[in-house]
């Protein structure tokens, strides 16, 4: 058991029980709060709990469910999802929907399909409607699938067209934004685990004089020569 | 009025401004709860964080606009 006491402004002290830091920490980290409900810090588990998941989702939403996935190949480095993975159990399911669809295969939960290269008439990459995919008339013998937090099937190439850019080209600007909102999601749970392992980060009362020491000293020389100055203009 | 109607398409570039409010609320109130222990105070520094970085924006927001006006 670590106990961290931390003195407040109004005299009181707080005493924040951090349990074992290092299980409050992976609690933390898998689910956001989930540390510090293991700390029965309810109040603190409840706020980061709501307010990262609600922006990872809503995120997720704007990206419809495609602004999360793991792929670090080339031509399609996702560096955004090793900031996302900080939002821990709800972005797991990008590694196994990566894992299954490593070798062309099939990824679960899956969206919608695509029409593959070479299909003709600007077919290429857009989606197959609902009732064509139902009837199976006129289905493709191949098809590239949008899986939830999966990654875009078929190659990828900047320099052409592909799934990737079909995302991109039919979410507009939402599909950034998502990326955004997933990424700022996982980093701010950054912030709680370190919360969880080690408490919050109240400034000492050492570190409190050193700050205002150093705002006097910043402070002196320009009341000296308002000082100064004031004793100039009652002379005159 | 003509100039008016040509930088009409930037007012929907602007309407994702909007999207930053849940994110800035957000921030600010985890990065309250990193610094303080008990709600009040959270609450306080969120508030503060959360004008901080509003501040933060608008100035650079000022510079932007200027720079484009001098342009």
């Amino acid at each position: 058991m670590v106990e961290v006491v931390y003195p407040q402004e109004d005299g009181k002290t707080v005493r924040v029980d951090l349990r074992d830091p290092y299980w409050a920490a992976l609690l933390a980290w898998l689910w956001p709060g989930a540390g510090h409900f293991y700390q029965r810090r309810y109040g603190k588990g409840l706020l980061f709990m709501v307010c990262i998941l609600s922006i990872f989702i809503f995120g997720l939403y704007l990206g419809r469910g495609r602004v999360v996935y793991a792929s670090f190949e080339r031509g399609d480095f996702r560096w955004q999802y090793v900031c996302q993975l900080g939002a821990g159990l709800v972005a797991l399911p990008a590694i196994v929907q990566a894992v299954k669809t490593r070798d062309g295969g099939d990824p679960f939960l899956v969206m919608c399909q695509r029409y593959p290269e070479g299909s003709g008439l600007g077919k290429s990459f857009r989606q197959i409607p609902p009732d064509v995919v139902d009837s199976g008339l006129g289905l493709p013998k191949r098809t590239y699938k949008d899986g939830f937090m999966a990654p875009p099937a078929g190659p990828i190439d900047q320099n052409e067209v592909d799934v990737l850019g079909m995302w991109h080209f039919e979410m507009k600007h939402m599909y950034e934004m998502g990326t955004l909102y997933c990424v700022i999601a996982g980093l701010l749970n950054l912030l709680a685990i370190y919360d969880a392992f080690t408490g919050p980060a109240i400034l000492t009362d050492e570190e409190k004089e050193k700050i205002q020491a150093k705002k006097k000293k910043k402070a002196s020389p320009d009341r000296q020569e308002s000082a100064g100055r004031e004793s100039r203009r009652s002379r005159s | 009025m003509n100039e008016l109607l040509e930088i009409l398409p930037l007012a929907q570039s602007l309407a994702k401004i909007w999207f930053a409010i849940p994110l800035v609320i957000v921030i600010s109130m985890v990065y309250g709860a990193t610094r303080h222990e008990e709600m009040p105070e959270i609450v306080k520094q969120s508030y503060r964080s959360l004008i901080w970085v509003v501040g933060f924006m608008a100035i650079i927001f000022a510079i932007i606009f200027f720079a484009g006006i001098w342009n």
